[in-house]
């Protein structure tokens, strides 16, 4: 017993999983890409045809993913449609999963998914909630962790780590009161580069680097 | 005009009750009725939490209610919101790891072990045998202890004292275990990518394996008080019915899926660590009720111990990290002596290491089901992205179909057999 491979349902799980993304991106024409990385199959489409392909995902005897185990944002304010937001599903029947990502940005609406797995309901609230991704169809779109009254979207990259507005009970008014932030030592956030890693230029030395890099020639 | 008055001293009369007030108390003035307000409240709304013992935290729930029938549910939740999420995006991928104990803190190694395992498939490492074999040990010893506290819980939500006062005994035990390897009772911080932070000291092998021997005759013990206990199948049996289709669509897994008949354990169906090289029985029930969701429990505590027996069995001694020092962190002795390891143990807790760019979904078999890390590196010290798929959440919120046309006291139980922490729904 203690011989068996370090994970003996991989290598099958991996030639099943290409197949499918082979699949995907042979018949498929709204899937723009399918892959297999890290031996999870990642598929993206587009905002338009997410719920055909969800619900072909869902019902088809040969796929059969009937679980909706997460739904999630993540933000590239650098990209012209910042947001990802990303699938994952699961299917119990034949023991694999499928992340399917699409993407959007602040004013597009994402197809909500709820009427194919209800569950979906809280997870597009969440990611409305942190990110501020728009879900169409989606009739209870309302914040769900962050507090009443909350503004901005706290897990978008441009949205500080301390946030704008502090809390605290105010004990002469008997009440909770709202205030701007205000920390005694600001979130102290180093630069990790290595000096001989990431830092080609050291401090005094720009001249030289520039004549190495060949970039100015020596006079 | 005579009309209106009467129609207003009839509404003081309904508001407050004119033979409770004696006389000399009544308004002199009839023109003050005129000015009160009728308010109409729907006093079949009520609000379930959020200091409710039986919420299990921090849980709000607004009950629509028919007399006594739940006609609607409604939680709300994010009362216990820390941005535990943001707050990763800012910390290296070591110094996020303890923020996994702070979620579900009833089990926090099984959450280790899932941003463990996520940041070990990006970086691409393999981890040592022994390491293995004490995460499984150490995961299963989690299992029960998460079950314990779970299981008499309930039981006293449903009115059974007894059994909390036995499991905090026995709990007490599992945290001294906890404390013997990690140096927490709660907040382990043990399980790190790459194998975990020490070895467990001489002895603590043997101790589990006693206490597992013994553990069968408390699990007995409980089920003597409650399996065929007629108040406590009276309390649970029928109540909050899944089917299988049902808990498929609204995203149950672990226990809670196992009790509507799905046989899916990802210790079996996706083995991490060693799960693979340890043999175990995936009970499941069929009716999907809050007694099957306890069956389940209890049964899986006896295949725990099953799997700890195994554990100790076949662990050999070893090394219990990775043996590479861009990852873990060299040994004392060696930092006394070796200017290497000095500089390997600094470089290491102040900038940490470098994750290649990628992204995963790695997920484990927690005690409450699928705890889930979407993890996303983008090449830096930093994860880029950590999204935490809690469990409890896609259960709390099926809890309006779940009671759905039940009584009132009902809702405790089926809280009580969904197993929710508010750390980790909120996160």
């Amino acid at each position: 017993m203690a011989d068996l491979p370090l994970n003996p349902r991989q290598d099958r799980l991996d030639g099943q999983l290409s197949a499918l993304a082979f699949a995907f991106s042979s018949s498929l024409a709204y899937v723009s890409y399918a892959a297999v990385e890290k031996g999870e199959l990642v598929v993206r489409t587009t905002r338009d045809h997410l719920v055909p392909f969800l619900t072909l995902l869902r019902d088809d005897p040969r796929y059969r993913f009937e679980q909706l185990m997460d739904l999630c944002g993540v933000d590239y304010p650098q990209r012209p449609e910042r947001f990802d937001v990303v699938y994952n599903l699961l299917s119990v029947t034949y023991n694999r999963r499928v992340r399917v990502i699409v993407t959007t940005d602040e004013q597009a609406p994402v197809p909500s998914v709820h009427q194919l797995w209800p569950c979906a309901t809280w997870w597009e609230r969440e990611c409305y909630d942190l990110f501020g991704v728009l879900f169409s169809g989606q009739a209870d779109l309302r914040r769900i962790l962050t507090d009443n009254g909350f503004e901005g979207h706290p897990l978008r990259k441009d949205f500080p780590l301390s946030g704008f507005e502090q809390v605290r009970y105010d004990i002469e008014r008997k009440q909770v009161v709202k205030e701007p932030v205000s920390l005694t030592q600001d979130f102290r956030d180093f630069d990790f580069v290595s000096p001989w890693e990431g830092m080609l230029t050291l401090p005094g030395d720009e001249k030289a680097h520039e004549v190495r890099q060949g970039m100015k020639r020596s006079s | 005009m005579a009309e209106s008055q009467d129609k207003a001293s009839l509404a003081f009369a309904q508001t407050v009750l004119r033979e409770d007030i004696p006389e000399t108390l009544l308004p002199e003035h009839k023109a003050e009725v005129r000015e009160h307000k009728i308010v109409e409240i729907d006093s079949h709304a009520l609000n379930f939490g959020p200091q409710h013992p039986s919420a299990h935290g921090v849980l709000r729930l607004v009950l629509e209610m028919e007399g006594e029938v739940v006609a609607r549910a409604v939680p709300h939740i994010g009362l216990l919101h820390r941005g535990t999420e943001k707050l990763i995006e800012y910390k290296t991928y070591q110094k996020a790891l303890p923020y996994f104990d702070r979620l579900d803190y009833v089990s926090p190694m099984c959450q280790e072990q899932a941003f463990a395992l996520a940041t070990e498939k990006l970086l691409g490492i393999d981890i040592p045998e022994r390491a293995k074999w004490l995460r499984v040990l150490f995961a299963e010893i989690t299992r029960i202890l998460n079950h314990i506290l779970n299981l008499t819980s309930m039981g006293l939500d449903c009115g059974a004292v007894t059994p909390a006062l036995w499991g905090y005994e026995e709990r007490e035990k599992l945290v001294e275990f906890y404390e013997a390897a990690s140096g927490a009772r709660f907040h382990a911080n043990y399980f790190r990518p790459g194998g975990v932070a020490r070895d467990v000291p001489a002895g603590l092998e043997d101790k589990i394996g006693a206490w597992a021997r013994e553990f069968p005759a408390w699990i007995d013990d409980l089920e003597g008080l409650l399996t065929e206990n007629r108040i406590w199948k009276q309390r649970t049996v029928g109540i909050g019915v899944f089917t299988a289709e049902q808990a498929l669509a609204w995203g149950f897994s672990g226990p809670c899926l196992r009790a509507s008949g799905v046989p899916w354990d990802l210790r079996r169906n996706q083995p991490y660590d060693n799960y693979h090289k340890v043999e175990f029985n995936v009970p499941v029930t069929r009716q999907g009720d809050c007694y099957d969701r306890y069956l389940v429990r209890v049964a899986e505590m006896r295949e725990s111990l099953k799997i700890i027996d195994q554990c100790l069995n076949q662990i050999r001694p070893g090394p219990v990290k990775i043996q590479d020092p861009k990852f873990s962190p060299p040994p004392r002795a060696d930092m006394k002596r070796s200017m290497e390891a000095l500089i390997h143990h600094f470089k290491l807790f102040s900038e940490g290491y470098h994750v290649p760019p990628g992204a995963t979904y790695t997920a484990v078999e927690s005690p409450k089901g699928e705890f889930g890390v979407y993890l996303v590196a983008d090449g830096s010290n930093r994860p880029y992205r950590c999204k935490i798929r809690p469990t409890g959440f896609s259960h709390l919120q099926a809890i309006d179909e779940l009671s759905r046309r039940g009584m009132l006291a009902d809702m405790v139980a089926i809280i009580g057999s969904l197993d929710l922490v508010f750390g980790e729904v909120d996160r």
